[in-house]
């Protein structure tokens, strides 16, 4: 094991400058964090085109705008793409490579190599995945679940591409994951406890734990589903003697914990905002830690929920659904903490603000009807319908995305060294709030009243609803616009930022924006109170002041 | 003199608590209930909705008053309190969710346990009285497997009471259709017919990939598998023609994978036995009498 070292990085090596670093194997933690960030993005906008095609298709009751095997084909890709390539990556690799070492008080990750392999690992599974789609046969046809037997009988050249492509994904999300455990236990600056570390420290520290532990099973799976494809194997093929319901089992062991791998990260981004914008310190930092890890725990025995309408026996399903509803405990504990650092704040109304607490109102949303959903007998009922498709949309969108936008406002001064537009992200803030609603919203009647998922044709009762959601999606992707007008022409010509615009003292700020290779020119700086925000008030002496007293901001 | 604002904030809890339950009486968003169980399955509906209506009015009423009253005016470059946590707060919305969840959990739990969901599968005296007859009927037919080696039962919601006159019907879902036969009087159909206020019992079973049968005017659902038996009872209640949908992606034709559940008044379903069963008709109440108490 090596430390990289500075020298590694600049000299006189073959290793491009200037802006050509952004296309080659870059050691620099920033640069590969940026090189996640803008793949993802690109990633997303395919993702996203492939929703437009789902959403053109329904927007009339009978399957007339592409084939039928071509929708399936869209509609896993749709999940693929926006899960593996978008969102994992992004709230992962790229905020967690750009700001990590940062928050540790570390010049780089603790494994430049491995990192940058990580990150190398994508484009080309991206591709190889987006090629399987021109390929004899297509791409995979059987969702991104590829539930066997179907995904043993659909095109196999399409499935083992698919396969591949998740393979390297998973690979890259272990290497990333074992980086992040290694840089936050093992590179800490000398003096910095862990209980001092930003909140988006331990996030990720629970995000990885997770990766590390669960991504491997699903890696295994698929290649257990590979040798039923390719080698008439009957692990999952009941022809042969095999189970398919060990399939769900195995699949959902790395794939609910994957929610959590794509939240978890997004919680720690919030925390990390919303004290800067609300100028008050995180509120009950400790049991945000505790919670994270509580979430870990509960989000690792949770997996049978996916299955309650499988053959599961009763038993079963009366633990995952009382496991599933604890979740919401620690979940809760951060939202009201949240909420309680937004409390008697100077809230600063700006983009990075809306969409964090537009992120509040979506997941709350999301996480009262994630809660019904862990109930079986309301879960029989609407299993794979429209109601799962609009819970899982407020939870990964209006949830996780909306964090990602929300930290492209709060950190692009850092990345740039410019500001972003405040009146074209308070727009975009506002058609992806609207659209996003009105495209999930609807979708909840859609599920209880009969409306099953992954249809390209639908009783024409259900029609309008349809529509209303398809509209939605029209305003999602308008909404883009002027995002990515924002981001290009404020790279150019936006207001220079300075180092620390938003006046915050995590260690990234205390830096030039952007920041030299290392980071810092001088020593690290020593962060002990990352949130310490807040003028003490002389006539509210904190040890004798009731607890209301502070909760209301009375000082009376 | 202001009003505390202890009292400002139990009004404003009540108030809270009222809009909930006004909500919670008002809502309609199911489809009409045409199964014993949809009752149930709407109270359950009911009680998650106040208590999520409560949750999220409350939630985004604090964002949007913070987001309000404690915006930063212009000019204002001062800081907030500087408040790191409180402990007796925290202790006390840690509470609350975990007691609201328990509760729910529990009260979901009894729900689920009247639908027959917590009744043991491969339990052979509780299915015996009606299996018995149904496999017999097997055996005859299809000179099938004995009691000893009856196929186990993967999951599903079993029946309530297994003393009552069961319907047995045998389902089988391939790509892309259901076809239901019934062993009492040997009818194979496409479309599920049963009479109203009498339990159904559906065995089911996969030809090729997973699909589900769902009803939803029955709030029921269940995966059907190849190569394991699962098992759906329900008492439908209300005469008329629902849909079954396929809810688990089969093939390129899951969309099109439907059918009818025509649920008759009894003695019309008897007519409709007797029109449809291959000469010479058994008689169809064999089935249905509660004879032979198996050990």
């Amino acid at each position: 094991m090596t430390v990289a070292t500075p020298g590694s990085f600049e000299g006189p090596g073959l290793q491009p400058q200037g802006w050509l670093r952004y296309f080659s194997f870059s050691l620099d933690h920033k640069v590969i964090g940026l090189q996640y960030l803008v793949t993802g993005f690109l990633f997303y906008f395919l993702g996203g085109a492939l929703a437009g095609v789902i959403r053109t298709e329904l927007a009339s009751p009978i399957s007339d705008f592409v084939s039928r095997n071509t929708y399936n084909e869209v509609l896993t890709l749709h999940g693929t793409v926006m899960i593996f390539l978008w969102i994992v990556p992004v709230v992962n690799g790229a905020f967690g490579n750009y700001l990590i070492p940062f928050y540790v008080g570390a010049r780089d990750m603790a494994f430049p190599r491995l990192n940058a392999v990580a990150f190398w690992l994508i484009p080309p599974a991206g591709l190889l995945l987006i090629s399987s789609y021109f390929l004899a046969g297509g791409a995979a046809q059987s969702g991104w679940t590829a539930y066997p037997p179907l995904s043993l009988t659909t095109p196999a050249l399409g499935q083992v591409i698919w396969i591949l492509s998740v393979l390297l994904l998973g690979g890259s999300s272990i290497f990333g994951a074992i980086n992040f455990i290694a840089t936050i236990l093992k590179l800490r600056r000398p003096g910095l406890k862990l209980m001092q570390l930003p909140m988006y420290c331990w996030a990720m520290l629970g995000t990885s734990i997770l990766a590390v532990l669960s991504t491997p099973v699903l890696a295994g799976t698929l290649v257990l589903l590979s040798f039923d494809i390719i080698a008439h194997t009957g692990f999952f093929n009941p022809a042969l003697g095999g189970n398919v319901v060990v399939y769900q089992h195995l699949f959902w062991f790395y794939s609910h914990p994957a929610v959590y791998i794509m939240v978890l990260p997004a919680f720690g981004l919030v925390s990390e905002i919303l004290p800067v914008h609300a100028r008050k310190p995180l509120f009950g930092y400790t049991t945000m830690v505790y919670s994270i890890m509580g979430i870990v725990v509960l989000g690792l025995i949770v997996w049978a929920h996916h299955m309650f309408t499988s053959g599961t026996p009763p038993w079963m399903r009366l633990f995952f659904t009382i496991a599933t509803s604890f979740i919401a405990v620690p979940t809760g504990i951060k939202f009201f903490n949240w909420l309680a650092t937004l409390w008697g704040g100077k809230l600063a109304l700006n983009s990075a603000m809306l969409f964090s607490c537009a992120f509040i109102v979506n997941f709350v949303f999301g996480g009262i009807t994630g809660v019904a959903l862990a109930q079986v007998p309301f879960d029989i009922h609407v299993h794979d319908t429209y109601f799962v498709v609009g819970h899982f949309h407020y939870i990964v969108y209006g949830g996780t995305v909306f964090v990602i936008f929300a930290s492209v406002y709060h950190w692009y001064p850092k990345f740039t060294g410019r500001m972003l537009n405040e009146s074209l992200g308070r727009l975009h803030f506002l058609l992806t709030f609207i659209g996003f609603n009105l495209c999930f919203a609807p979708q909840h009647w859609l599920g209880l009243n009969g409306m099953p998922r992954r249809v390209a044709e639908y009783d024409p009762s259900f029609t309008t609803l349809n529509q209303v959601s398809s509209v939605g999606a029209l305003l999602m992707a308008l909404s883009t616009l002027p995002f990515l007008i924002n981001v290009i022409m404020s790279a150019f010509n936006g207001k220079i930022a300075g180092d620390n615009p938003w006046k915050a003292l995590t260690p990234e700020w205390l830096t030039s924006s952007p920041p030299p290779v290392e980071n810092w020119t001088g020593p690290a700086p020593l962060v002990q109170h990352p949130y310490g925000y807040g003028e003490a008030v002389a006539a509210l002496d904190l040890r004798s002041a009731s607890g209301e007293q502070i909760w209301s901001g009375n000082q009376r | 003199m202001a009003i505390p604002s202890s009292l400002v904030t139990l009004l404003l809890g009540m108030a809270l608590v009222l809009v909930g339950f006004w909500v919670g009486q008002n809502v309609n968003l199911l489809p009409l209930d045409a199964s014993s169980n949809a009752p149930v399955y709407d109270d359950l509906f009911r009680v998650l909705f106040v208590i999520g209506t409560i949750l999220f009015i409350g939630i985004v009423g604090l964002v949007l008053f913070s987001l309000v009253r404690f915006r930063r005016r212009d000019g204002d470059e001062s800081d907030g309190l500087p408040i790191e946590g409180n402990l007796p707060l925290e202790i006390v919305w840690t509470a609350i969710p975990a007691i609201v969840v328990l509760f729910v959990g529990i009260y979901s739990y009894d729900i689920y346990e009247r639908m027959g969901g917590m009744a043991p599968l491969n339990d052979h005296s509780a299915h015996m009285a009606h299996q018995a007859q149904a496999m017999a009927v097997q055996q005859a037919s299809a000179g099938g497997q004995g009691d000893g080696d009856q196929p186990r039962v993967w999951g599903g919601i079993g029946p309530v009471d297994p003393g009552e006159a069961v319907l047995p019907v045998e389902v089988t879902a391939m790509q892309f259709a259901f076809l239901f036969h019934y062993p009492g009087s040997n009818i194979i159909s496409g479309e599920l017919h049963v009479p109203s206020d009498r339990p159904v019992e559906l065995r089911m079973e996969a030809k090729d990939v997973i699909h589900a049968f769902w009803v939803p005017q029955f709030r029921l659902k269940q995966d059907v598998i190849p190569g394991q038996t699962t098992v759906l009872t329900f008492t439908p209640t209300r005469p008329g023609s629902y849909p079954i949908v396929c809810a688990e992606l089969c093939g390129p034709y899951h969309g099109g994978m439907r059918s009818t559940v025509v649920v008759h008044e009894p003695d019309e379903f008897e007519a409709w036995v007797q029109r449809n069963a291959p000469a010479p008709p058994p008689p169809a109440t064999v089935a249905s009498a509660p004879t032979a108490p198996v050990a």
